[in-house]
């Protein structure tokens, strides 16, 4: 057994924090968040691109660096940590890792241009309030051609391609891939609590898609988008955290510092045991992934109940640790805030995902007999 | 990431199940009273130590096997999963004999350590007082120097298995003059000695298994010091390092055991296993004591590795007493008016569940209360600063 990265992921880990110490600091996602016509940072997309990022865990077959789902979630961690603002999860976790898992050859040539930075994805499941879901999807796929209305979708602004989920004429509903620059696609941009990452409303009239999958890929997408997410958000909650350390050493209250009283202590002490359940429980998730276990429902519910619960409750205690100043525009403690609340919703919430981890883990029993 | 054996611990699992195996006749149970099931738990632990499953990660010359830290889960795997309970050396070969390994002369531990390993003596542990529990240095009983031996007088409490133990680790206060933690000095004596009166103490959850322990003027050479005249205290914390690593092992029932209770508990128009709330919070339970878990897989990896065990380590015992109460709560509480009968006939898994209900609150505080180990995450892995000390430095005759 060995239950940690390796020396070269270490290493892939160091370079990572390093390039994203320099080129994506705090200012970075600000920039975004306050100007509302930017959906995310191109330069910085760009540079990921050229560092080979999008590249990693595509085939060499397809122009990628044939690298592990393991090292991707390397970059994940980081990603989060920095809370960087662009299309990676959708394009990368998401679009990617359909057209690898079911992608025809043709499909496939998608990939290459994943890797060289041209193709951006987003996952189009959502049709308004309350949870997705395959029973009520109206979006219909007939003949060749798409109709309905997803919103909200992550990403939807900066996305070249959509993993949509409709129904088919019998009524079962699966993903289909859809180009977004034709004329049966119309977008619009919705505000946000994460500004960070763009939303929008994507509108499809008579466009013409084409299967990608079978009714299965969804869920199996979902599991592997809620394991890389899940390092996201201990990336996020461990920076939340050592925010909230580095201003309890140093601001004083009735002449001592706060990270003195046990009250600030104890929050800081929940918040990292939450954080190392969340980061042994990805680990978990990350292995079931990339050894092809049968056990990644269960794993990957873990990994991102484990994580939406660790980064909400590091970026929501964050703010209080630092009180007054914590609320303010200025400290960035509400991009964690609003980065948690983004990750917890993104491929469905806590809520939902403790109801598929109960259902996991009874399968797996009645498995064992 | 890898959870599969390698070769190595492939080869070392299947020699402990050809081992377990061939001595079935042998394990022991939780079955019985505590003197039978001690005669079997001695018996088992010669038959260890004989083959070198007894304290796989010490040195040979010690009585181990000189292997390591995964060699010696997997064995606990292994052994688990025959229901052999982990009873009565633990506090003895986790904490105690590795202090006397550290601090006695080469006689004593010639004489000490061999018999500790194979279950023939058992070691207790007598640091907590009346008034000083979580402020373990805070100590009172006194030891004073006659000629070559120290007289000892005082209080000790919660000691777990004082009445069947044959040796103790004592701390005492030596130096009242000089600050708390300063004045301290450690030995090791017979819980046989006169003057050595042990009491049980009845828990809440009806068992026995701690004591009073009193010393009436009880004579110890000084020969049975552990370190220096007023070094007790780095020799009272070399012991607990070891209990902080031990900690967090695995509590109550399965989770496949409280699937299927859930699908056989009526509630509603159907079962609890359909009910969102009881899902949620099964889910939540998992997602934690799984967690516990698979961090000691991150811990045993450090070790592998030859690293030092990260501060992660800590959190188990926190974690898992918490997870054990309000998992026990719920599943009494679905029962309706039936999960107030605690009986081992009608109570679900045999009374365990109401068992654990009853014996969790002491799980919290034994061995570092939650508060104080969320202080230690706090100071020693955050490095947040500690907070005022008023009896610092000022002699601990004048503190209160």
């Amino acid at each position: 057994m060995n239950f940690d990265f390796n020396e070269d992921q270490e290493m892939l880990r160091s370079e990572a924090r390093k390039f994203l110490e320099a080129r994506c600091p705090a200012s970075k996602v600000r920039a975004v968040v306050e100007d509302s016509g930017k959906g995310y940072d191109t330069e910085l997309w760009q540079e990921l691109v050229e560092q080979g990022w999008t590249a990693l865990a595509i085939p060499e077959e397809f122009g990628g660096l044939g690298m592990s789902r393991t090292d991707l979630c390397v970059l994940a961690e980081e990603l989060g940590r920095a809370l960087a603002p662009v299309p990676f999860a959708s394009t990368v976790y998401l679009l990617a890792e359909a057209l690898k898992i079911a992608g025809t050859p043709q499909q496939k040539e998608k990939l290459a241009q994943i890797a060289s930075g041209e193709c951006i994805g987003c996952l189009a499941i959502s049709e308004g309030p309350g949870e997705a879901s395959r029973d009520r999807t109206e979006a219909r796929f007939e003949d060749g051609r798409l109709n309905g209305t997803k919103h909200p979708v992550i990403d939807a602004m900066a996305a070249t391609d959509a993993l949509v989920l409709a129904k088919d004429a019998q009524g079962k509903a699966s993903l289909y891939l859809v180009a977004l620059d034709q004329s049966g696609v119309s977008r619009s941009a919705l505000e946000t609590i994460d500004p960070s990452r763009d939303l929008g409303r994507i509108v499809f009239e008579n466009a013409i898609a084409e299967p990608i999958g079978d009714h299965t890929l969804l869920d199996r997408l979902l599991d592997g988008a809620a394991v890389l997410l899940a390092f996201e958000q201990v990336g996020g909650a461990d920076r939340s955290l050592e925010l909230a350390t580095d201003f309890a050493k140093e601001r004083f209250a009735f002449g001592r510092a706060i990270g003195s009283y046990q009250a600030i202590k104890h929050k800081l002490a929940d918040a990292y045991v939450n954080n190392q359940i969340a980061r042994s429980n990805a680990y978990y998730g990350i292995w079931a992934l990339d050894a092809g276990s049968r056990e990644l429902p269960t794993a990957a519910a873990a990994a991102r109940v484990a994580g939406c619960h660790a980064f909400w409750y590091a970026a929501r205690e964050s703010i209080q640790a630092h009180g007054g100043i914590g609320f303010t525009w200025e400290a960035d403690q509400h991009l964690f805030y609003r980065r948690a609340l983004q990750l917890d919703i993104a491929v469905g919430s806590a809520r939902q995902w403790q109801e598929r981890l109960y259902s996991a883990v009874e399968a797996q029993t009645m498995e064992a007999g | 990431m890898d959870f599969s054996d390698t070769p190595h611990e492939a080869e070392y699992r299947a020699k402990a199940n050809a081992f377990l195996d061939a001595n079935a006749a042998d394990l022991p149970s939780l079955s019985g009273s505590e003197p039978q099931r001690l005669e079997k738990q001695r018996k088992w632990q010669a038959i260890k130590a004989d083959a070198g499953f007894a304290c796989i990660t010490w040195p040979k010359e010690w009585g181990g096997a000189g292997g390591t830290a995964m060699e010696r889960v997997i064995f606990r795997d292994e052994e688990a999963k025959r229901g052999v309970p982990d009873a009565f050396f633990g506090i003895g070969l986790g904490l105690c004999v590795p202090t006397v390994i550290k601090y006695a002369s080469e006689e004593q531990k010639e004489e000490m350590v061999r018999p500790a390993v194979r279950g023939e003596q058992i070691w207790c542990q007598l640091f907590s007082e009346p008034a000083a529990g979580s402020d373990l240095a805070g100590i009172r009983t006194k030891a004073v120097r006659d000629g070559n031996d120290w007289v000892v007088s005082g209080q000790k409490v919660w000691t777990s298995g004082a009445h069947y133990s044959d040796w103790g680790l004592v701390i005492t206060r030596t130096d009242p003059e000089s600050p708390k933690h300063k004045g301290l000095t450690m030995f090791f004596v017979s819980m046989r000695a006169p003057g050595v009166d042990v009491r049980p103490i009845h828990q809440m959850s009806g068992g026995v298994e701690f004591n009073e322990v009193f010393f009436n003027d009880v004579r110890i050479p000084d020969s049975q010091r552990l370190g220096e005249i007023g070094g007790g205290w780095g020799v009272a914390i070399y012991a607990l390092m070891n209990e902080r690593v031990q900690g967090g092992k695995e509590r109550g029932v399965p989770a496949k055991d409280i699937i299927a209770l859930a699908s056989n508990t009526p509630v509603g128009e159907g079962t609890l296993a359909d009910d969102g709330a009881f899902r949620a919070a099964f889910a939540d339970w998992y997602v934690r004591t799984r967690g516990v878990q698979l961090t000691r897989y991150r811990t045993l990896t450090a070790m592998s590795r030859g690293q030092t065990p990260g501060p992660e380590a800590s959190i188990g015992k926190l974690v898992t007493a918490f997870e054990l109460q309000e998992m026990s709560r719920l599943l009494v509480e679905a029962q309706g008016s039936y999960g107030l009968i605690q009986d081992d006939i009608h109570a679900m898994f045999g009374g365990n569940v109401h068992h654990d209900l009853l014996h969790a609150p002491g799980i919290r505080i034994a061995g570092g209360t939650d508060e104080i180990l969320r202080n230690i995450i706090a100071e020693r892995v955050l490095g947040l600063p500690k907070g005022p000390q008023p009896d610092k430095g000022v002699p601990f005759s004048q503190t209160k």
